[in-house]
């Protein structure tokens, strides 16, 4: 009798649990999706629809006309391709060389590699802001210590280029790498030293042991890098318009969006309505984000389980 | 003699080689650290010391001392009030978000339906909430209207001041209820800022090996004592780390990092804006020194 109350007691407890859990991962996801569920609520909806007090999220005039005008000033496709190839070949570079200095700093030490690590450390620590400037005019007139203009005659200009970020990725040095390394230097601690002693009992060379045995093992926290940096280069405003102000990527073009837009209304002088303006602008912002979410249902199964494994525990 | 040289020849020599590829692995690195930062972050703490002018054959630095440092403090009309508001801002989200991330992790990790969704739910901020998404969201017109009409704004500062009415008269100090309250309004800002930092905790909290919280179960220990005497402390070093994070991530870019950029780039004062970069570097890192030492000496360390 008493053990059945308990029980009951129990279960109320859980059942209360269970629901106020409910409640609040339901609210807090509702949170994250409505700015989404929004946008495109907005983006398939008429001019019309915009001022009628009935129309909250599902349209009655319902149309394209907003992707269409978004992807004509976006340059949508071209824009699409450019950012691609872009993250694409820094976010591969920066994986190559970040889990390379990250092997290096956690399993061979060399003099000095101590201090080093700290020149990593600092990398994460100092605001982007605060080098930036010497970096731009670095970039505007780039020597490469003088081998440049002994090669050519002048200084190279790198600005409106994609050689910024190629260059910084062949070097561990674009954007965030610093915690790339950390991650990556968390992570090969992480793994028995036996393994690597076995392999090279085995006659596994340096090399061989960190491609065949290491890097395979590193699986998770190479996911996590190739993760974060493809989304962070795609996302990028700070670097990518300070570096490729006239280029045609995605966060350029989202930051010129405003004054392109206003660029539209001087042939038809109806459309110069500022809340239809606002709903090509929204629609896109759903446009240069979409590919992001699409890419990531298809890897997030991979990605919050890899994370569990990242070590960055330690 | 010679039997015992030769493995320990042979060792070293691993050893060495070990070292020579250390060195050749890090190479790229080293060869972008000192392009790319070491040599751009001493020549900004020239220029932050040097007037610049902009010339047919490029640029001269000229010297002149702390005066740039003196402008950007005591001339400049906006820099004291940014920096200021920039770093309030930062210390207040610092608790808020590193606590909702670690509640929000515990939760992550209970097993429920749809946990996986959730999950995916919930990492979605880290690919959202980055860069010129977030400042175009914020100036979005459509955005404010559908607010409007929905009344969503209103119903929102209701809350927020019933609530805030609630507390009051439970005798709450009025700080404490504003930081609360205030921080209620700015849910979403804390929700998008604190993907990564959940992240990090449940990798964390699923390293906790199961045996102790089957021994403490044994004991008839609660829930809640669980979380306070297993899972708290044995996360207590990753809130130093996610902290650290939440303080590195939030100066990369905010009103701050916007002035500089705009003295830099649009009025073209090079040394006045790297004089501001170098005081914001400064106070960013006594931050990170003090928020280090406050934790530091809390943390609990397993091994």
């Amino acid at each position: 009798m008493r053990n059945s109350r308990l029980l009951s007691i129990e279960s109320w407890k859980r059942w209360i649990w269970s629901f106020a859990r409910l409640v609040l991962i339901v609210g807090l996801s509702f949170l994250i999706l409505y700015p989404i569920l929004q946008k495109i609520s907005t983006s398939i909806k008429d001019k019309e629809d915009l001022y009628s007090p009935i129309v909250v999220w599902v349209p009655i005039h319902f149309t394209w006309d907003n992707f269409k005008q978004a992807i004509a000033i976006m340059d949508y496709w071209e824009t699409l391709a450019n950012t691609f190839a872009l993250s694409i070949s820094t976010t591969i570079l920066t994986a190559i060389t970040c889990a390379l200095a990250g092997y290096g700093f956690a399993r061979l030490k060399f003099k000095g590699s101590n201090l080093l690590f700290a020149g990593v450390i600092l990398t994460i620590l100092v605001p982007p802001s605060t080098i930036l400037i010497p970096v731009y005019l670095n970039l505007k007139d780039f020597t490469l210590m003088g081998l440049i203009p002994l090669l050519t005659g002048k200084s190279a200009n790198l600005l409106n280029t994609y050689w910024p970020f190629i260059l910084t990725s062949l070097t561990a040095n674009s954007l965030k790498a610093g915690l790339y390394i950390f991650i990556f230097r968390q992570f090969f601690r992480g793994i028995p030293k036996e393994v690597e002693e076995a392999a090279y009992i085995d006659g596994a060379g340096i090399g061989t042991t960190f491609s065949r045995i290491m890097l395979p093992n590193a699986l998770p926290a190479m996911i996590t890098v190739l993760l974060f940096s493809f989304v962070w280069q795609w996302n990028d405003s700070f670097f990518t318009t300070t570096y490729l102000a006239s280029g045609k990527v995605m966060s350029v073009q989202l930051a010129a969006l405003p004054y392109n837009l206003s660029g539209i209304t001087d042939g038809v002088s109806s459309q110069s309505d500022p809340f239809y303006l606002s709903m090509v602008q929204d629609t896109g912002i759903l446009l240069a984000i979409l590919p992001l979410i699409l890419m990531y249902f298809c890897v997030q199964r991979y990605f919050v389980e890899g994370i569990e494994r990242t070590g960055i525990v330690g | 003699m010679k039997s015992i040289c030769k493995p320990r020849l042979s060792k070293r020599d691993y050893a060495q080689k070990k070292a020579l590829w250390g060195f050749i692995y890090v190479l790229p690195w080293l060869i972008g650290f000192l392009i790319f930062f070491f040599v751009p972050l001493l020549s900004s703490l020239r220029f932050s010391f040097s007037s610049i002018t902009a010339n047919s054959d490029g640029i001269t630095v000229k010297y002149i001392g702390l005066q740039n440092y003196v402008e950007a403090l005591t001339i400049n009309t906006s820099f004291n009030r940014v920096l200021t508001e920039s770093i309030v801002n930062i210390v207040v989200n610092i608790p808020l978000i590193v606590i909702f991330s670690l509640f929000l992790a515990v939760l992550l990790n209970q097993k429920f339906i749809g946990r996986s969704v959730a999950r995916a739910i919930f990492f979605l901020p880290v690919i959202l909430a980055s860069g010129v998404i977030m400042n175009l969201e914020s100036t979005s017109l459509v955005q404010a209207i559908n607010d409007a009409s929905s009344g969503a704004k209103v119903v929102r500062s209701l809350q927020s001041f019933e609530l805030e009415k609630l507390m009051l008269q439970a005798g709450v100090s009025e700080w404490i209820v504003n930081y609360l309250t205030g921080s209620v309004d700015r849910i979403y800002q804390i929700v998008s800022q604190s993907g990564v930092q959940i992240l990090i905790f449940l990798a964390g909290i699923q390293t906790i090996s199961p045996q102790l919280y089957e021994a403490s179960k044994m004991e008839a220990a609660t829930g809640y004592e669980a979380f306070w005497k297993i899972t708290f402390p044995m996360v207590s070093p990753l809130i130093l780390v996610n902290v650290i994070y939440t303080i590195v991530d939030s100066v990369s870019t905010n009103e701050i990092t916007d002035l500089i950029l705009d003295t830099g780039f649009s009025a073209f004062n090079f040394g006045l804006s790297s004089a501001m970069a170098t005081i914001y570097f400064l106070a960013v890192t006594l931050i990170l020194l003090v928020s280090t030492y406050l934790i530091s000496r809390k943390v609990f360390y397993y091994d």
